[in-house]
């Protein structure tokens, strides 16, 4: 049980003092009921209409929404493209034809031999260029990349290199951020999460200096989406 | 004018409906600042609204709304000074106040004082529903579309915090205005941000009073407009001093001045010249 | 010890006042954060709908506060993290050094935290010769001129580019002095450059939390930078500093508030990063922290459940009451003189280190409303300011004259024919003395009015006597 570190004096005083306050016992059982309802159910609120569209409206306001961000955005019709697809945009944006990824199934089923881009694996430790990276899924409603951390993904990836070109299959593209609570949950069970779930919305910015906006702060100033599908 | 159409001055001014041959009696809430410093809004209000087809009374026992005791944290003199207030109103089928600072208080803050006290929550409730800003009251209950008067020239209109945020307080005077006739009405930048009245704050934190106004008073003058118009007298009082310490050639008037077609007299802080 | 000026409050906004930096510093909040605001609630329509659904979330969290702190304890707990509970602002800061003393920390970089403020965790860590690193760019530059943040989400907006630059030229002595900084860019590329050697170095991260997810055992930051990220996934041991309203109860929950977030703080549907982290690394995990820990602080939050002031723990730090406050954008952040300013400053402030020493902040409001109008949470700012004031008051804290001046007002306000009579004298004695030019540019007593303004002279017969003369007239022509 935490608060073996020495705070479990601190903890009952807390939690003692808000009971008081709020005239409540530990023990009500409505009270609980509810609270185990709530935690349970997990009840949707209030969904915004703008993200419940069919496949193509939604991939169209994605990718509105990301590049009103200043993220660009591509669409190869299957995987296989990928890679000339990055190829195109290194070479575009002078980069290095070296990217770095990590284990992820799709990403590395992919024929890099076709292109001359070198491509390393594992997290990223600061020196590289080029992160990619494979989206879980994506919301439209907001213009938003989900990325989960793990070895086929590791988080380094989307903050270290200066350039993140990230895929998504068309498909995992939901309408509302609820579509991909139910996703994460189907695959790590209810009430877990993974170590990390990045919600990215474009490249990294900052108006810190006499509000003027500027990319690149400290995560990429880059962020490429290629759509697949 | 307006001395035609009042009611006798009974004990508590009472009248019911049939009385007043179907139209509905107004007790009208002058304000302290109308009240001390520019009474000529008082009448206009009332012409207003005997334009507006209700009968105008003027309780003798008001004094204020008690916003200054309440905004500084006296409670108890807040509903003492509320319980008189709320008396004094009873027989009226309406209470109009031509502020929407004192309407505010009136209408959405009096629940506030009697919570726990079931008697006098319910006439306070009573009273509050029955109370309104005076344009409020003439374009919302009244349905009053458009104003007789005229007036050359070109106005702008600041929108008072109170009226705006607490009673909604912000088509109304703009629609009535536009009847105006040959009225140019500007629309002020920020309108709706503070002119830094707010009520004893300006003489308590005057060196930051002082920059608001100092900022509504330039968006004032970049209107282009003749005269400023407002529906608080303590916005109005507050402007106004600026605008003429700074050597600014607006008017400043109480809206009620300009559609009730009596914006002749002197405009605020003015003479006669 | 860093400073609390909140009694010299008067004093501050004088100065700020002055200080031509801070004024054209300040001429950017004016309008941007409004505009920007005003523009993202109107393109969804459903924004007023999720407001009022994140209040109710709140509130039903805020009810049952200590179930959903046990519940989410226990989901970290079981994702391999650790909570720690403080109920003081030096028990938080005493568990944090002995987190990083534990793990030979020497550096220590941090995401924008306001709690990190409020219990002065820098200090402490350098204290002990543990050296912090802002990594927010704004809290970066301030801590560069040892100056507290005066805004709680844009920590550097007092500040001008022109005083960016003489900061890092003064402080970043290891680069060319010739180089050339007069563009922002150039700026942000040697902040970056200079923090990601930093952020690659540190052994421990802390960052705040925006809201402690209950149903997941998961701490939530928004940022847009992405240095939040970097603090808490490079270093071995992350720390989430973060109070006990911080608890939301489910992922659905914190997506409705999400979307009310970034909306009401600049504009934005989303900030560029909104990440969720659940405990240390896992087996397969290449990168992340090796130990997570949550120090949860009290600090005086649980006395405002149960009392009047309990709507102010919906507060998100949004910072939209700030950006709209007539108030703020005249004096800017650092006079109210500590951790929080505007109106939710003027609210928490008197509460965490006392009415006696913050009392200023509730009574320099307008209560224009426009606070209360645009914040996501729907908290009644104004009303709890008020009772503030209704504290003083009846603890007698509010200047003697005032006082005084009131209690007349309101001792002739419940006497009607008194307040005539006396109000009639006073007025004719205006009237008469004002009557040649109108307005008065001096009046005594009225020192506070008249320094900067007018003041309007009265008609000189009040209405009331004006409307009894006229009901007498009527009567004799009648009679």
């Amino acid at each position: 049980m935490s608060g073996r570190d020495g705070t479990i004096g601190a903890r009952a005083a807390i939690l003692g003092k808000i009971r008081r306050q709020l005239g409540v016992t530990a023990e009500d059982p409505k009270r609980n009921a509810a609270v185990d309802a709530r935690l349970t159910r997990a009840p949707k609120g209030v969904v915004p209409a703008r993200g419940q569209l069919d496949a193509a409206g939604r991939i169209a306001l994605f990718t509105e929404k990301m590049e009103k961000a200043s993220a660009s955005v591509a669409r190869v019709t299957n995987v296989e493209a990928i890679p000339t697809a990055v190829a195109e945009y290194l070479r575009a944006h002078n980069l290095p034809a070296a990217v770095r990824m990590g284990e992820d199934a799709l990403l590395n089923a992919l024929p890099w031999q076709k292109t001359s881009i070198e491509v390393s694996h594992g997290a990223s430790e600061g020196s590289d260029a080029v992160g990619l990276s494979h989206a879980v899924a994506a919301v439209a409603e907001s213009g938003t990349l989900v990325l989960t951390s793990g070895a086929d993904n590791p988080t380094t990836l989307n903050f270290l290199p200066a350039t993140h070109i990230v895929a998504v299959e068309a498909a995992a593209i939901a309408g509302d951020f609820e579509a991909v609570w139910a996703q994460l949950r189907k695959r790590y069970g209810k009430g877990v999460l993974p170590r990390t779930v990045n919600m990215v919305s474009g490249p990294s910015r900052s108006a810190d200096i006499e509000q003027k906006l500027q990319l690149g702060a400290h995560g990429p100033k880059d962020l490429h989406v290629i759509i697949v599908g | 004018m307006a001395d035609n159409a009042t009611t006798p001055a009974k004990a508590g001014g009472a009248t019911t409906l049939a009385e007043t041959g179907g139209r509905p009696s107004v007790g009208l809430f002058v304000t302290c600042l109308v009240d001390l410093f520019r009474p000529s809004v008082g009448f206009a209000a009332i012409k207003l609204i005997e334009a507006a087809g209700c009968r105008v009374s003027v309780p003798a026992s008001q004094t204020c709304c008690g916003q200054p005791a309440y905004n500084s944290g006296d409670r108890k003199d807040t509903r003492a000074i509320a319980e008189n207030v709320i008396a004094t109103f009873e027989p009226y089928d309406y209470v109009v106040a031509p502020s929407g600072s004192c309407g505010g208080m009136l209408k959405t803050h009096y629940a506030d004082l009697f919570e726990g006290d079931e008697a006098w929550s319910a006439r306070a409730a009573a009273f509050s529903a029955k109370t309104f800003e005076l344009v409020s009251f003439l374009v919302d209950v009244r349905g009053m579309t458009h104003v007789d008067a005229s007036f050359a020239g070109s106005v702008t209109y600041h929108d008072a915090c109170s009226g705006l945020r607490e009673l909604g307080v912000k088509n109304q005077p703009r629609r009535l205005l536009k009847s105006v006739e040959g009225l140019k009405l500007i629309e002020l930048k920020d309108a709706d941000v503070c002119c830094g009245f707010g009520g004893t704050f300006c003489v308590k934190y005057p060196d930051i009073s002082n920059a608001i106004v100092g900022r509504k008073a330039e968006a004032i003058v970049a209107s282009g407009a003749d005269t400023l118009l407002a529906g608080d007298l303590g916005c109005l009082m507050n402007m106004a001093g600026k605008l003429q310490r700074e050597g600014k050639p607006v008017h400043t008037r109480h809206v009620a001045e300009v559609l009730a077609g009596m914006a002749d007299e002197p405009a605020i802080g003015e003479v006669e010249r | 010890m860093v400073a609390i000026t909140s009694p010299q409050f008067k004093a501050n906004a004088k100065a700020a006042l002055a200080d031509p930096n801070l004024q054209q510093a300040l001429t950017h909040v004016r309008h941007n954060f409004i505009e920007r605001r005003a523009a993202s609630a109107v393109a969804l329509p459903e924004f007023e709908a999720l407001r009022d659904s994140s209040r109710d979330i709140k509130n039903h969290t805020l009810a049952n506060l200590d179930l959903y702190l046990e519940a989410y304890e226990e989901k970290v707990t079981e994702a391999g993290g650790h909570v720690h509970y403080a109920e003081t602002g030096e028990e938080a800061r005493d568990l944090i050094l002995s987190i990083c003393r534990k793990a030979g920390a020497r550096t220590v970089t941090k995401g924008k935290t306001m709690i990190g403020e409020e219990i002065e965790i820098n200090e402490h860590l350098e204290a002990a010769g543990i050296e912090p690193i802002e990594t927010d760019l704004g809290e970066y530059i301030i801590q560069l001129r040892h100056e507290p943040p005066s805004h709680i989400i844009a920590p550097a907006v007092h500040l001008t580019q022109k005083q960016v630059e003489d900061d890092f030229r003064r402080a970043h002595t290891h680069l060319d002095p010739n180089r050339d900084l007069s563009e922002a860019r150039e700026l942000l590329a040697e902040a970056r450059g200079i923090l990601r050697q930093r952020f690659l170095e540190a052994d421990v991260g802390i960052t705040g939390a925006n809201f402690l997810i209950a149903e997941t055992g998961t701490s939530v930051i928004v940022t847009n930078e992405g240095n939040g990220d970097l603090t808490q996934i490079l270093p071995r041991v992350h720390i989430v500093l973060a109070s006990i309203e911080k608890v939301v109860p489910t992922l659905e929950d914190v997506s409705q508030i999400l979307r009310v977030l970034a909306r009401s703080a600049t504009g934005q549907e989303m900030s560029t990063y909104t990440t969720f982290s659940t405990g240390p690394r896992r087996r397969d995990d290449p990168d992340g922290p090796d130990e997570y820990h949550v120090v949860i602080l009290d600090n005086g939050r649980s006395e405002m459940l149960g009392s009047q002031f309990q709507d102010m723990l919906r507060c998100i730090r949004c910072a939209a009451c700030l950006n709209h406050c007539p108030v703020y954008q005249e004096i800017g952040g650092h006079a109210y003189g500590w951790v929080y300013p505007g109106p939710m400053g003027a609210v928490l402030t008197p509460k965490l280190i006392g009415v006696d020493k913050a009392g200023n902040l509730p009574n320099a409001s307008t209560f224009c409303g426009r606070c209360e109008a645009v914040c996501p949470m729907r908290i009644p700012l104004p009303n709890m300011m008020r009772h503030w004031r209704e504290r003083e008051f009846e603890r007698h804290l509010q200047p003697a004259t005032y006082r005084t001046g009131l209690g007349v007002w309101a001792f002739l306000a419940r006497r009607p024919r008194l307040y005539q009579f006396a109000t009639g004298i006073a007025m004719r004695v205006l009237g008469n003395l004002g009557h040649r030019r109108g307005r008065f540019r001096a009046l005594p007593l009225a020192g506070g009015w008249t320094k900067y303004r007018d003041l309007p002279a009265p008609a000189g017969k009040t209405f009331q006597e004006q409307w009894k003369e006229k009901q007498r007239a009527l009567k004799g022509r009648e009679a």
